[in-house]
């Protein structure tokens, strides 16, 4: 398809990173699912619904920081939703990383409005960049850990105590170091019910240019993914390596 | 089963060049799913990006696109040759360069581990590149021949449509020595946003695949197999077993398939498997189909 015309209706403030931009367009979709975002003249990117008309986004580069420029009347171009979302599976636990909330607040909704039991786990650096605490809040129970200590458990959201990871459901989204610890905690009916949404260089979303593609489950994140089964993950390149946009592999620390 | 160029083809339906080609693993997706044989992304001497994005969308007929020839140069890409290999079927590495030394390095420095080099000639969307190449008949008699002097595998030219006359283009590759030629790469192209008057690719412009091309492509191939001596592979468009008969009809030995992966990587057996049924009811062998429209 080509790009949707999209108002910007209203801006919100987030984090001091972090800034939700709300749409006049309103798409079905299940959380998980992205869109890219074309800022004209700029750049197009991957954005994770974080609503039904609403991106939440992180500034870290270029585009990011173009997005950040947009205000109340301005307009992007978006396609989508694309990919595979998550399946909301009983007992709900959320395992969220940063701006990796920003798929897993509708998931939480989605998963309470079913009557199912949500459990987050809710991770940043500092306590100031703690994302949609409200929101997961609102619909159940969550534990907060902080790399500085600044709130909640000083430390890695894997290492909170009585996190209760052994008969829940994982729905994670993250730094990959941080999804990856997790999904190495967890025996192998547990990764056959944890899933991961991968951060993989996305250029056409329709699963044709290959530039997602994962080694060697051979999947494309942008349609196979970007939400993945942990048994799907076992010995692929999650944890250790992604591709640039020239395909060179970057080795994730 | 098929030969082509000396290449053993369990079927003739092969990949397109950059379609899923990016790594060996998903090379390897492709070859297990029935395809004949795959060809790489096109590979140059050294890193690239790219074009920024939009780089690819659907549009009403087809699809458009301007990656710029993304790819990690031939150097790193050997690994993944490597494990495309791990497939049954032919690995067809697609080189390109900015003239025929650049050309021989990237093919010298892949042709240990492909079974052929595809020569990108077409590419209509990459300055200095691919088309801008390819529609001079002189630089293409040259790029073939040098790279064909310096490997011992087969050399296939593939064609941009974008010129008056293929035949003059592939008569040049013919003179340089190609084993067969390729036709066709993606036809000049471009959208715009009406809500705000932008280009919508990155690029500007680039080049239109999928179902809108086919018709263009037919007639190339017809055009090609009427003035060359050399087999011609048929691509552009290619979605079902029928649209490959009729390449083959026009004069294709074999057919490529791109963008039609959109709809899922069966789609190599499903044709396939739609060719030889079509063999089987009519009484052909399937190379006997190839160029049988020249005959009515
Ligand atoms: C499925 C998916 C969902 C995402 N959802 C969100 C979200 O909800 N909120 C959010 O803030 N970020 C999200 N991201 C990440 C976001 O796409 C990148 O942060 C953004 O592309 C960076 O662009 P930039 O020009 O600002 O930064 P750059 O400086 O260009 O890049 C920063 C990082 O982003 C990567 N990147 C750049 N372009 C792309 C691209 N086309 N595809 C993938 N990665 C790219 C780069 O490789 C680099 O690692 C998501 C990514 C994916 C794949
Ligand atoms: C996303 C995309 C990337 C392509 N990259 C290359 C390439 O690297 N080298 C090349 O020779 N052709 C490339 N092509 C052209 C295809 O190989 C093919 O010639 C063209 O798409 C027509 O076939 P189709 O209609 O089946 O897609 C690309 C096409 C698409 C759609
Ligand atoms: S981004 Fe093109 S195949 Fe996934």
């Amino acid at each position: 398809m080509k790009p949707a015309n999209a108002t910007i209706i209203d801006v919100i403030d987030e984090t001091p990173s972090v800034r939700s931009f709300v749409f006049d367009l309103s798409l079905e979709f299940t959380p998980g699912q992205y869109i890219m975002v074309w800022v004209r003249g700029v750049d197009e990117v991957p954005m994770s619904l974080s609503d039904h008309n609403m991106i939440t986004v992180q500034r870290v580069g270029d585009a990011t920081s173009a997005i950040f420029e947009l205000a109340v009347g301005d307009t992007v171009g978006i396609r989508g939703p694309y990919g595979r979302g998550f399946d909301i599976n009983n007992p709900v636990l959320i395992v969220a990383g940063g701006v990796g909330a920003a798929p897993l607040a509708p998931l939480a909704e989605a998963a309470h409005g079913m009557g199912y039991d949500v459990l987050t786990l809710l991770g940043a650096r500092t306590h100031d960049e703690l994302l949609f605490q409200r929101r997961f809040g609102g619909v159940g129970e969550v534990m907060i850990a902080t790399d500085d200590g600044s709130a909640g458990f000083h430390g890695r959201v894997t290492d909170l105590p009585d996190r209760g990871m052994v008969d829940q459901c994982i729905h994670s989204c993250g730094p990959e170091p941080m999804m990856y610890a997790l999904l190495s905690m967890l025996d192998e009916q547990q990764r056959g019910n944890a899933q991961f949404s991968l951060h993989r260089y996305i250029k056409c979303g329709l699963g044709i240019c290959g530039a997602c593609c994962i080694d060697p489950s051979k999947e494309c994140a942008c349609v196979d993914g970007p939400v993945f089964y942990g048994s799907e993950l076992v010995g692929s390149e999650f944890g250790r390596y992604r591709r640039g946009a020239d395909g060179v592999r970057i080795s994730i620390a | 089963m098929i030969t082509i160029t000396g290449l053993k083809l369990k079927n003739p339906t092969i990949l397109a060049a950059g379609i899923l080609g990016s790594t060996g693993a998903s090379l390897l997706r492709v070859a297990g799913s029935g395809a004949g044989a795959v060809v790489t992304k096109s590979i140059g001497r050294s890193p690239n990006s790219g074009h920024p994005n939009p780089s690819m969308v659907k549009i009403e007929c087809g699809f458009l696109n301007a990656l710029g020839l993304p790819n990690p140069g031939y150097q790193q890409y050997r690994e993944e040759l490597v494990t495309a290999k791990k497939g049954k079927v032919p690995v067809i590495a697609s080189i390109f360069g900015g003239n025929a030394s650049e050309f021989v390095e990237v093919a010298l420095g892949l042709c240990d581990l492909a079974d052929g080099i595809e020569l990108n000639l077409s590419c209509p969307h990459a300055d200095r590149y691919g088309a801008s190449i390819g529609i001079d008949p002189s630089l293409v008699r040259e790029i073939t021949s040098a790279v064909k002097d310096a490997v011992n595998i087969p050399v296939w030219a593939k064609l941009t449509p974008n010129v008056t006359d293929i035949t003059k283009i592939g008569l040049a590759a013919q003179e340089g020595g190609a084993d067969v030629v390729v036709a066709i790469n993606t036809v000049r192209a471009m959208a715009i946003d009406i809500e705000s008057g932008f280009p919508i690719l990155g690029n500007r412009f680039g080049g239109l695949s999928g179902t809108a091309i086919k018709p263009i492509a037919v007639k190339c191939v017809y055009d090609l197999y009427a003035a060359l001596d050399i087999p011609i592979i048929g691509v552009g468009g290619i979605s079902t077993w029928q649209d490959a008969v009729k390449m083959m009809m026009a004069g294709a030995s074999a057919v490529q398939v791109g963008s039609a992966v959109c709809g899922g990587i069966q789609v190599f057996a499903e044709i396939a498997d739609g060719i030889e049924g079509y063999c089987q009811v009519h009484g052909h062998e399937v190379p006997d189909i190839c160029g049988i429209a020249h005959e009515r």
